[in-house]
């Protein structure tokens, strides 16, 4: 019985079937006394009740748990009966009755009182819900189970645990399992079962074993007997040890962490910088405007994820289309309405397109306000890759580097492979010899701005899940991005990716010992110093095309 | 490479002797409208205003300082606000200094910031920072030196064109990013301010803040009259040239960098001192002034004002400081919009800035004898100059 | 040529007719300076739509002293050193009766000089850090020990925590906090090693070293908490990293101190449910002043989906404690206003009512909420009583022995008990 109502509560199935009526048994009305204590007990006497509820042997337990740990149990004052409750799209509530079987109408929030939980309380359910869950039919959901009762070894049935394992078939679940029991006879065995324990935990990762180690280990010190016993020195060695593996492998870990930190940095800065290298590499333009073409791309997210509110999964998908045309065609329209008539200026462009920028960013917040604009994650950009224990990636870091390169190699294929990239090229390096050959070097200008444009509002899109979409969003990465595009060497694709990523990559290994803002203020000095020594950053253009 | 500065010389004392004389007028109005009339009066100048064209002075010193060094030796500075915040900082010690024990936890000896950081004595750069000569030697020194250091790197190793710019960026960033701290004893981001008195005159005193907008004027007059002198002289011609094909005057056996460096720092001692009189008139330094997006503002006032034209410049400041101050006022919703398309049409329609609009005002009311007068728009010839360069 | 001369001349016109357009007579005038643009826009434009909305309301019920109400807006465009031009401007010029505004503290100190040499009013309605009292100013918004100690005491008795973690921006709010913390902390029997501090630029976008820090440190099996001052929009990048890197409430509770309503609006706050936040005021809170107050919000603002947060009371509290000082003193001047307010009581939105004391700062109910999956709070625990804004803390050397009054005969708002003397002028 518990194990099919422990599914479906995971499973978030409708509650609906679950109202099972169980005869009127004397246990169950003393799970009635309980639950009608719930409405009127205080957050500081909660915690008990709780356990008194847990305790019940009926099967509605572990449903009225979960629901009370998700902030959906509540009080029906005219009826006087404990609902759950869920808000519908009539910004009423829908009913289902915790004990009876009978429909509920969906009344307003005024007709009930929550039954409040706080963060302790919800830990306590959590465990308690943990252990009940450690006899689920689904493996994941016992995973998950044993994984929350690791970190917190203390609330474990360690009885029950005992008995799982024997029947457990998961070898990764009966893994954890034995390293719970393992803790355990670590605390409180003999001296031989705590050296054969350590043994046995010996190189794995979980804090929480290292915990155990070092907790072990304090009580070993404490006890000041060391030289007397030859057993406790050879415990006291056997815990060093184990304790110093485990931060071995700690630190090479970290060191990963910090790549990773440091690659997905850079790619953010590949992302803002590259349209800039061909607007302001190949073009010559400082385009102030860059970092609003970013913010365009985001606020495009939003608009489309505000257009197809059940499509959240793929919004950014369509986005990114959506964006590059957006950014791309205001970036047209700039290139039409202005820049053109700057030719032969370019560091007047940068007064122009100043006041586009400004221009634009009043405009954001003309049509969407001076607030910031929520833009979701799909499920699919949240949490992250556990790698082990204490090495996991985010996935939206993780898909965002993936993306980063591929509009990377995109670009670079299509100025290098295809014919708009050709003439891009061509006009980039002789107008006048391009011109003669009959390119339409107006044309090729216009769709260039647009190109550039187009990929900083791609940009805009993967930063709409990393930071906030508001008028300032492009501010804060314009500076970043002139400075990734003249370290690798203005019109330089490939100085601008290794630019990005050797600036990402510094920021994040200095970060840990400097802080965030001496880090930063080193790479910059250290930037400025590179400039003297190489003038023309780390790729710089050859042949007479070159600046 | 005719353009304005080749043209005979009585046109350009014409000018310097032009914008004196409107300081000195302007001066003269303010000074006796607001201490001869009474409020209420139709000529009566308020200290609201006083205070006002102060600022925009100081600004105007700081546009200047920034023409010099890109209408007429082709650094386009994006970090010019370093120098202008870093003789606001040297002021604004020496004034905090002089708040003594009147700050809010009446210690003697400390600013309150650092009382407050539990700091028990002044750090060493702060030694001296008590007395006014030594303040007044670090409001040109500190500018000074730190362009003298950055400078001769840079251009020795022939940094130019948009690198130069990105790095005075960078600079002026990490400044920035430096001056936040609070562990750098300058007060992190609320910076310095509670000023009282300047040598020994209240702040607040609407006498004071007439002098310093006196002050400001001869300033500016004085950093007008030095960038006059220095544009017309032989080395001038020699920096316009560096502008114009560093490379041709490279071959001709000048030591381009040694120029540069030299006007750059000149250029950077004016901005400091702008700085210096900004600080007591606003009432605060604080590290949002080494802000890039500020640096662009002025390279902006310069573009807007007329590039190459000294008085340009001052043009430029005041009119797009006067723009902000009443649009901020008149339409506080929407003002980015009018800032912003000022920008645009300026760059469309007057490609020579406000000063640009003028000498064709000019020459129409009164035809040339010579093509030279006509402006050649120094940013073209220079920036295609600087982009040919390989 | 002539086109554009035409164009100048008759821009410089029209900028010219509007200056005058903007006098009227015989109206109150109440100056907004709050930034309209740049990057404290974000949070400052709700509060001059607030204030536009109680002159609005406070009109509607006939205006003050038989007078109309108008505001007059501008933009000090979050650069510090405009903010004190607009308030010069404001006061001398537009010649304002009393000023709503400033949020950053710096902006407060930069408007501050002007306040005091043209005697002018303000009421500033952030939380902010204390170590300040001008007479020419009022501080509506939370002192640290309205909102940071309680908040503490909160995490240690209810939540268990043991180990520490203070991060915050790197300004004056969050550096004095932070110490004010430490020293609260320790004198708790908190070890050193216990607690971490660390400190951020603003906007600061990228947390991933942080965040793992913090999972790093709270790893050791003993309860961890993070009291966080991060300021404005590092806000978002930090809880999207900390929901990314599984770091729930349940393990590590981030109690937030600049996190309201308005900064949850632009985000999915899934992930963070059970996060806290201590602030004088929670639009969840049911009441009927509140539900009135949020009603006229959404419906000032034409938008349903607009929240109320702490400040927006802050900037209600105030106002009305003005129009009830400017009552009682039967006329707008400053000084006579500036007394009257000392004892002005106004309910609160929260329930209990708030009292202007004689140090310029309010006694108000301190309330701490979790964070709810629709972005509002959840009110889990709150003081039994008002607490009384404290501008000296008790806590920092310095400032223990200081105290703000500006009734007589002290009138000083650093007045030393020790030495008694006031130790500013």
């Amino acid at each position: 019985m518990l194990r099919i109502f422990s599914l479906l509560v995971f499973s978030c199935m409708s509650w609906f079937a679950l109202a099972e009526n169980a005869p009127a048994t004397e246990s169950n009305t003393q799970f009635e006394t309980l639950l009608a204590q719930l409405p009127s007990t205080k957050l500081s006497k909660m915690a008990p009740l709780v356990d008194k509820i847990a305790a019940q042997p009926s099967p509605q337990v572990p449903e009225l748990l979960q629901h009370l740990m998700e902030g959906e149990l509540y009080y029906l004052k005219a009826a006087n009966e404990l609902v759950y409750a869920q808000p519908n799209q009539q910004q009423t509530y829908d009913l289902t009755s915790v004990l009876k079987t009978e429909a509920l109408a969906p009344v307003s929030i005024y007709a009930l009182k929550k039954i409040r939980t706080n963060n302790r309380i919800r830990g306590q359910i959590r465990d308690l819900l943990a252990n009940m869950y450690l006899s689920n039919s689904s493996p994941a959901v016992r995973l998950q189970a044993i994984k929350q009762l690791l970190d917190n070894p203390s609330k474990t049935g360690i009885t029950s645990i005992t008995r799982l394992i024997k029947t457990e078939q998961e070898k990764e679940i009966r893994e954890l399992m034995s390293v719970v029991l393992l803790i355990e006879q670590l605390e409180k065995g003999q001296t031989a079962e705590k050296l054969a324990a350590i043994s046995q935990l010996e190189g794995r990762l979980e804090p929480t074993v290292k915990n155990a180690l070092v907790k072990e280990l304090k009580k070993l010190s404490a006890s000041q007997d060391l030289s007397i016993s030859q057993d406790k020195s050879e415990l006291h060695k056997a815990l060093t040890r184990a304790i110093g593996q485990m931060e071995q492998d700690g630190d090479f870990y970290q060191l990963l962490d910090y790549l990773f930190f440091g690659l997905s940095m850079g790619s953010v800065l590949l992302l803002a910088a590259i349209g800039l290298t061909i607007t302001f590499g190949v073009m010559g333009v400082i385009n102030m405007a860059h970092g609003e073409m970013m913010m365009l791309g985001a606020y495009t997210t939003y608009v489309i994820q505000q257009t197809f509110p059940n499509l959240i999964e793929y919004s950014l998908l369509m986005a990114v289309p959506a964006a590059f045309l957006v950014s791309g065609l205001v970036g047209v329209l700039i290139e039409r309405g202005v820049i053109r008539f700057l030719k032969g200026r370019p560091l007047e462009t940068l007064l122009a397109t100043f006041g586009i920028s400004l221009i634009l960013q009043q405009l954001v917040r003309t049509v969407f306000s001076p607030l910031n604009r929520q833009v979701e994650a799909p499920q699919w950009m949240s949490g992250s890759l556990e790698i082990n224990p204490i090495f996991s990636l985010t996935y939206n870091r993780l898909y965002i580097i993936i993306f980063a390169l591929m509009v990377f190699f995109s670009l670079l294929m299509i100025l290098k492979k295809s014919s708009l990239g050709l003439h891009v090229r061509a006009v980039s390096q002789n107008r006048d010899m391009a011109r003669a050959l009959s390119i339409k070097s107006s044309w090729v200008d216009a769709i260039t701005f647009g190109l550039g444009s187009g990929v900083a509002g791609i940009a805009g899109v993967a930063l709409s899940q990393l930071t906030n979409v508001g008028p300032n969003l492009g501010q804060d990465y314009i500076i970043d991005s002139f400075l990734v595009v003249v370290f690798g060497g203005v019109g330089s694709l490939w100085g601008t990716l290794v630019a990005a990523m050797t600036l990402g990559t510094f920021n994040k290994f200095l970060e840990p010992s400097m802080g965030p803002v001496l880090a930063n203020i080193i790479v910059l000095v250290g930037l400025v110093l590179f400039i003297q020594k190489r003038p023309k950053g780390l790729f710089p253009q050859k042949g007479r095309s070159a600046e | 490479m005719k353009n304005l500065l080749h043209s005979p010389g009585f046109k350009k004392l014409n000018s310097l002797h032009f914008v004196i004389a409107i300081l000195f007028i302007t001066t003269l109005y303010v000074t006796v409208c607001n201490l001869a009339f009474a409020p209420g009066s139709f000529f009566y100048v308020s200290n609201y205003t006083v205070s006002l064209l102060g600022k925009y002075l100081c600004y105007a010193l700081l546009a200047l300082a920034v023409d010099l060094v890109w209408g007429y030796c082709g650094i386009l500075s994006l970090g010019h606000g370093a120098f202008f915040a870093l003789g606001g900082y040297a002021m604004g010690m020496y004034l905090m200094r002089q708040i003594g024990d009147r700050g809010v936890y009446g210690n003697p000896d400390l600013p309150d910031f650092m009382v407050f950081l539990n700091w028990t004595e002044l750090p060493w750069y702060w030694a001296g920072s008590d007395n006014v000569l030594f303040m007044v030697l670090l409001v040109f020194a500190g500018p000074g030196l730190l362009a003298y250091i950055f400078g001769t790197m840079a251009f020795r190793s022939r940094v130019s064109g948009v690198y130069l710019s990105i790095i005075t960026q960078a600079m002026t960033y990490a400044l920035m990013l430096s001056f936040f701290r609070n562990e750098m004893g300058f007060g992190g981001n609320n910076g310095l301010t509670d000023f009282k008195e300047i040598f020994g005159f209240s702040l607040q005193s609407p006498d004071t803040k007439l002098a310093l907008f006196v002050a400001t004027a001869v300033a500016l007059a004085f950093g007008y009259a030095v960038s006059h002198f220095i544009v017309n002289s032989k080395m001038g011609r020699v920096v316009t040239a560096i502008r114009d094909a560093e490379d041709r005057v490279r071959f001709v056996g000048y030591k381009p960098q040694h120029y540069k460096v030299w006007i750059f720092v000149v250029s950077a001692m004016l901005a400091g001192l702008a700085g210096a009189l900004y600080v007591p008139q606003v009432g605060m330094i604080n590290p949002g002034e080494f802000s890039p997006l500020n640096s662009i503002e002025i390279v902006i006032w310069v573009a807007i004002g007329g590039r190459g034209t000294l008085y340009g410049a001052i043009i430029g400041a005041v009119v797009v400081s006067y723009a902000k101050t009443r649009f901020t006022a008149i339409m506080p919703e929407v003002w980015l919009f009018g800032l912003g398309g000022l920008f645009v049409l300026v760059t469309l329609l007057l490609p020579k800035g406000i000063a640009g609009l003028f000498a064709s005002v000019l020459n129409k009311l009164d035809p040339p004898t010579q093509p030279a007068n006509e402006p050649q728009a120094p940013s073209t010839t220079a920036t295609t100059a600087a982009e040919s360069k390989s | 040529m002539k086109f554009k001369k035409l164009i100048l001349a008759s821009s410089i016109v029209a900028t010219g007719l509007m200056t005058n357009l903007t006098y009227a007579a015989e109206n109150i005038k109440v100056g907004v300076l709050h930034s309209l643009s740049g990057t404290m826009a974000i949070s400052e434009t709700t509060l001059k739509d607030t204030v536009l909305m109680m002159i609005a309301d406070q009109n509607a019920k006939g205006g003050l002293l038989g007078k109309k109400l108008e505001a007059v807006v501008v933009d000090p465009a979050s650069n510090w050193p405009l903010f004190a031009e607009k308030g010069r401007e404001l006061l001398a010029k537009e010649k304002v009766d009393v000023i709503f505004g400033s949020w950053t503290s710096v902006s407060r100190k930069s408007v501050l000089p002007v306040l005091e040499e043209l005697n002018g009013l303000m009421f500033y309605p952030v939380q902010y850090e204390g170590e300040e009292s001008s007479q020419n100013v009022f501080y509506t918004g939370a002192a640290p020990n309205q909102q940071a100690i309680p908040a503490v005491d909160y995490l240690m008795n209810d939540i268990g925590a043991e180990r520490w973690v203070l991060l915050g921006t790197d300004y004056v709010y969050p550096r004095t906090t932070n110490k004010i913390l430490e020293a609260y902390l320790l004198s708790k029997g908190v070890e050193a090693k216990d607690i971490m501090i660390n400190y951020t630029p603003f906007g600061h976008s990228d947390w991933q070293n942080i965040v793992a820090d913090v999972k790093t440190f709270g790893s050791t099996g003993k309860k961890t908490a993070v009291v966080s001052t991060i300021n404005g929009d590092a806000n978002i990048p930090f809880y999207k990293e900390l929901g990314n890197q599984g770091i729930s409430a349940e393990d590590i509770p981030v109690m937030a101190f600049s996190v309201g309503e308005e900064e949850l609006s632009g985000f999915d706050t899934t992930p963070l449910v059970g996060h806290l936040a201590a602030w004088n005021y929670f639009q969840s809170v049911r009441t009927e002043e509140n539900d009135k107050f949020i009603k006229s919000w959404k419906k000032f603002i034409g938008d349903d989906e607009r929240v109320t947060n702490d400040p927006m009371e802050a900037t209600y509290i105030g106002f009305k404690m003005w129009v009830k000082a400017v009552e009682k003193a039967g006329t707008t001047d400053v000084d006579a206003v500036e007394q009257a307010m000392i004892g002005i009581a106004v309910p609160n939105l929260t329930g209990g009512i708030a009292v202007m004391n004689a140090n310029h700062h309010l006694s108000k109910p301190v309330l701490i909420g979790e964070i709810q999956a629709n972005g509002q709070f959840e009110v889990v625990w709150s003081t039994p009583d008002t607490v009384i804004g404290d501008a000296w803390s008790d806590f920092l050397p310095v400032s223990k022995d200081l105290i703000s009054d500006w009734t007589a005969p002290v009138s000083c708002g650093n007045f030393n008990i020790k030495t008694a003397k006031c130790s500013g002028e």
